[in-house]
């Protein structure tokens, strides 16, 4: 059962990511070019929901569906990595227009060269575990 | 009724909330809201384990997550086929004009430029999807997290860390549509 409820919240997400248009290349070019309010207003209102909802979760110690306390682990200090890693990302999105969660929202719509992205960005996060321990974090 | 309105694009102010929504009821399950940690899982599915210690680790822990992402690609499936008009994103008419005279576009269709991603057997767009993918790829997991594990988990639990790599995003987006696109759509 607990499969269902992932696939269903899966399927909530690709139908937002597609609807609101965050998976279209175009508004994420116009997004890196600062020109219009859409990605913008989308991501802020996103964030300041979600900032409202972990407070919420903190303060009221909400709990899981398996009765246990929702747990939020703090992220390890570093510049470098996070740096170098986003733009590194940020190159790839706006090139592809797709990140991971679009990308396979995109692939269920039909667009099939979104699979060679997908198979080529395994790739790449396998290149990094095997040069992890040579690169900077 | 309400479907006529479902099927027009969805404006900021509801899809930004309902985002967060996904990642509150993934909380709930117990589960960050993260997407790049898939590709980390695939590689070990697929044996990466046999060539880093990153990859060794019980896969199974994180098939919720595979499943999240199949969901995806279904919810992406129901939009385009039920849930949509078939109108192309409404961008603004300077970034048009920016994408024409790269040779980008010629008319604005669909989710995607047809010139990249409607395959034509050219080495050209082949490269750009690879290469593309390896940067998503290994950009992600270097910096330990993507859009959604970023800017949106990270940043609402107030981590420094994320705003760090978000700024990282939009330096790399930044650097891409400004200065490499010229170059390679020239």
């Amino acid at each position: 059962m607990k499969a269902i409820k992932f696939i269903l919240i899966g399927i909530l997400f690709g139908i937002i990511l597609y609807k609101s248009e965050a998976a279209s290349w175009y508004r994420i070019y116009e997004m890196f070019q600062f020109r219009s309010f859409h990605m913008y207003g989308m991501i802020g209102t996103a964030l300041a929901t979600a900032i409202i909802l972990v407070q919420i979760i903190k303060r009221k110690q909400v709990k899981d569906s398996n009765g246990m306390p929702i747990a939020f682990l703090d992220k390890d200090k570093s510049v470098t990595r996070y740096l170098a890693g986003g733009t590194i990302f940020g190159l790839g999105w706006a090139l592809t227009g797709a990140c991971p969660g679009p990308m396979f929202a995109l692939i269920g719509s039909g667009y099939w060269t979104l699979g060679i992205v997908l198979l080529f960005a395994i790739l790449g996060t396998w290149i990094y575990g095997v040069l992890r321990n040579k690169l900077p974090h | 009724m309400i479907l006529e309105y479902i099927k027009q694009p969805w404006p900021w102010y509801v899809s930004g909330p309902l985002i967060a929504l996904v990642m509150y009821l993934l909380l709930k399950q117990g589960k960050d809201f993260g997407m790049s940690n898939n590709l980390r899982t695939m590689c070990t599915i697929l044996g990466a384990g046999k060539s880093s210690s990153f990859f060794r680790f019980d896969w199974k822990t994180q098939s919720w997550n595979l499943l999240v992402v199949l969901g995806t690609a279904i919810g992406g499936f129901i939009a385009h086929n039920f849930l949509s008009d078939g109108s192309a994103a409404q961008i603004n008419a300077e970034s048009i004009a920016d994408l024409k005279q790269l040779g980008i576009v010629g008319q604005l269709q669909g989710y995607l430029p047809e010139s990249i991603f409607i395959f034509n057997g050219s080495w050209f767009q082949f490269l750009i999807l690879s290469i593309g993918g390896l940067l998503i790829g290994f950009g992600t997991r270097y910096a330990g997290g993507c859009s959604s594990g970023h800017a949106i988990s990270g940043l609402s639990n107030f981590q420094l860390p994320s705003l760090i790599a978000v700024i990282g995003f939009f330096l790399g987006g930044i650097i891409m549509v400004h200065f490499l696109f010229p170059l390679i759509f020239a």
